[in-house]
């Protein structure tokens, strides 16, 4: 990726998000649109996720916690103090942000693997405080979060205009990653995912780097359990749960570690899946997901988009 | 008596309950320590195979009329056949590769096992009978003691030390411990370093079961039962660092009876106490109460 000259890469970036637009905006007069939306709420999600695991090779087993803590925020704020959507995204995000940071404070003393448990551990905090804080509606979960009025413009309540709205939180969240991968500050990500030694005998401050990203990350988990919050007028303890953070996992090695589009390409597939088998074989998607977590690991590590890429561009890693 | 207000049975009720939690914390803490420092593995699969040891025991008591103490030798030895089974076919694969992709492979591993026995017996626990010998309890004036959870601390307790003797005191334990070094030295000096780690492996998930076969009579036996228990294990293995062998069976222990104490006094936050005292330590003490700095 780093040897394509810069006009071609920006040429392939206009490329991917033209297609992007086009496939997002005729989808939904083709299918089910609250399907979509649940897609792309878990295609941000993963998108962030793969910011830390993809790109600064820290593997959080917690980012359920940003996700489902910022559905209940926003929830909490458009239902009960009656915030308008847009703020209630804003604070969401903000949320997933300032608890990314606390995590972060905490996991990134320790690298490799115990980060991921000190992860789990910290979500699983988060986990019995949503059970257990009254606001949250514990097992019953927050229901009839309203969606509002966009800007107090647009009636949310009507799908299509939902969609579209959630389409561009979408693109806006994806744009940013983008952004950030390709910067000078995520060339310094990727140095440190690399070589972390290394990385920090050139004299970067390596815990900074990490916890930004941490942060950047977490914020957009935040906005995308947020989103599906308004999407679904609901929050529950599924979005808090392991399970989640787990999934969130399995999206991104699927479609492909530190690939632009292998978290967009894993959502789809795991929430498509997910979609066409729940009717056909209903408690078996665990199993389902188990087993793909270890064909993956065991077959292609690279995930869908990173093998395809090998196959178009022989030669390359 | 009242100790702090609270009535000493209830006190003391909890203290038990603390104790047989964290003997099973202790139990489990130590066979990730074990995994992790001789294949570089954190096995996600523990908590599921605690919960298969239990279910192996229910469905030998049910179907084949494989008493209590049987299943204590058997369904270990049956989890272990199964840990050699993934170790040779697929953990193998994964040693020269990032730590993460282990914890992955095992949590995918962890799902399928637990998908599984969902669809077959439902979330809901399965009662699992103690055995005659351990019905019953003893009064001991200041509370009452129930014999099987008494033997259930005795028994873990034990496991613990004859682990931590075999590791420590004798040759076996020398090479297991060069080899977690140097396994490279070991493999050079005629040890064939491979089978030393697949009966790592299996020896670990052997440790999960047989704590699963303890706690079948306490705990209901439900899929989940491993899972929910995994991820505390994780929070007292980063507390305790997985530096040593003993350290890891006092935080074990320790943790459970704080856990139990928080109970009495503040039950709202039983659930989240270890996790709490994980930040704090972490705060303090990076790399864990006995670890060596990663």
């Amino acid at each position: 990726m780093t040897t394509t000259s810069p006009s071609a890469s920006g040429r392939q970036t206009a490329l991917m998000f033209a297609g992007l637009i086009v496939v997002g905006a005729l989808a939904p007069f083709l299918v089910y649109p609250t399907f979509l939306m649940k897609l792309w709420c878990f295609a941000l999600f993963a998108c962030a996720f793969n910011l830390m695991l993809g790109y600064s090779g820290l593997l959080s087993f917690g980012h359920a916690a940003f996700f489902g803590g910022s559905a209940y925020i926003t929830g909490y704020l458009c239902r009960d103090l009656g915030l308008s959507p847009e703020l209630g995204l804003l604070a969401g995000t903000l949320f997933g942000g300032l608890l990314g940071a606390v995590f972060g404070l905490v996991a990134i003393r320790r690298a490799g693997i115990y980060f991921a448990m000190i992860t789990l551990g910290l979500a699983q905090l988060v986990y019995f405080l949503a059970l257990q804080l009254g606001f949250t509606g514990g097992e019953d979960g927050m229901q009839g979060i309203p969606r509002g009025r966009l800007f107090g413009l647009i009636d949310l309540s009507d799908n299509l205009a939902m969609y579209f709205f959630v389409f561009t939180v979408f693109l806006l969240g994806f744009a940013l990653v983008q952004r950030a991968i390709h910067s000078p500050y995520g060339q310094i990500l990727k140095a440190i995912r690399d070589n972390e030694a290394r990385a920090t005998s050139l004299g970067y401050d390596v815990a900074r780097f990490k916890l930004i990203a941490f942060v950047l990350s977490a914020s957009l988990a935040g906005l995308a359990g947020s989103t599906k919050a308004l999407v679904f007028q609901l929050a529950s303890l599924a979005d808090v749960h392991w399970h989640t953070s787990g999934q969130v996992v399995l999206m991104t090695l699927l479609g492909g570690l530190g690939t632009i589009l292998g978290p967009v390409v894993g959502a789809v597939t795991i929430v498509g899946l997910e979609n066409l088998l729940a009717d056909k074989v209903g408690s078996w998607v665990e199993v389902i997901m188990g087993s793909m977590f270890v064909l993956c690991v065991l077959l292609f590590r690279r995930g869908i988009v990173g093998e395809l890429k090998a196959l178009l561009q022989p030669g390359r890693r | 008596m009242d100790i702090f207000g609270i009535p000493s049975p209830a006190f003391f009720g909890q203290v038990l309950l603390g104790l047989i939690n964290g003997s099973f914390y202790a139990v489990l803490s130590l066979g990730l320590a074990i995994i992790f420092g001789l294949l570089n593995i954190i096995n996600f699969a523990h908590g599921a195979q605690y919960m298969l040891g239990a279910f192996a025991a229910w469905l030998g008591l049910n179907y084949l009329g494989v008493n209590y103490w049987l299943a204590l030798l058997l369904s270990p030895l049956l989890i272990a056949a199964l840990a050699v089974v993934i170790e040779r076919t697929m953990l193998r694969r994964l040693y020269q590769l990032d730590h993460l992709y282990g914890l992955l492979l095992t949590f995918g591993l962890a799902l399928i096992a637990e998908g599984i026995f969902k669809n077959l017996f439902g979330v809901s626990g399965q009662s699992y009978e103690a055995p005659e010998l351990l019905q019953g309890g003893v009064h001991l004036g200041f509370m009452f003691l129930p014999l099987y959870r008494a033997w259930v601390v005795v028994a873990a307790l034990t496991v613990c030390l004859v682990a931590w003797y075999v590791i420590e005191r004798t040759s076996l334990g020398a090479t297991l411990r060069a080899a977690t070094q140097r396994p490279d030295l070991v493999q050079a000096l005629g040890i064939n370093v491979p089978v030393l780690v697949t009966a790592t492996y299996a020896t670990g998930a052997a440790l999960a079961a047989f704590a699963g076969v303890l706690a079948a009579p306490i705990q209901q036996v439900n899929p989940v039962m491993g899972s929910n228990l995994i991820i505390v294990v994780f929070a007292v293995v980063v507390i305790g660092g997985m530096g040593s062998i003993l350290g890891s069976i006092v935080t074990g222990l320790a943790l459970g009876v704080i856990e139990g104490l928080t109970k009495v006094f503040y039950p709202e936050a039983s659930a989240v106490v270890i996790f709490l005292i994980m930040v704090l330590v972490l705060l303090v003490k990076p790399a864990g109460l006995f670890g060596k700095q990663a």
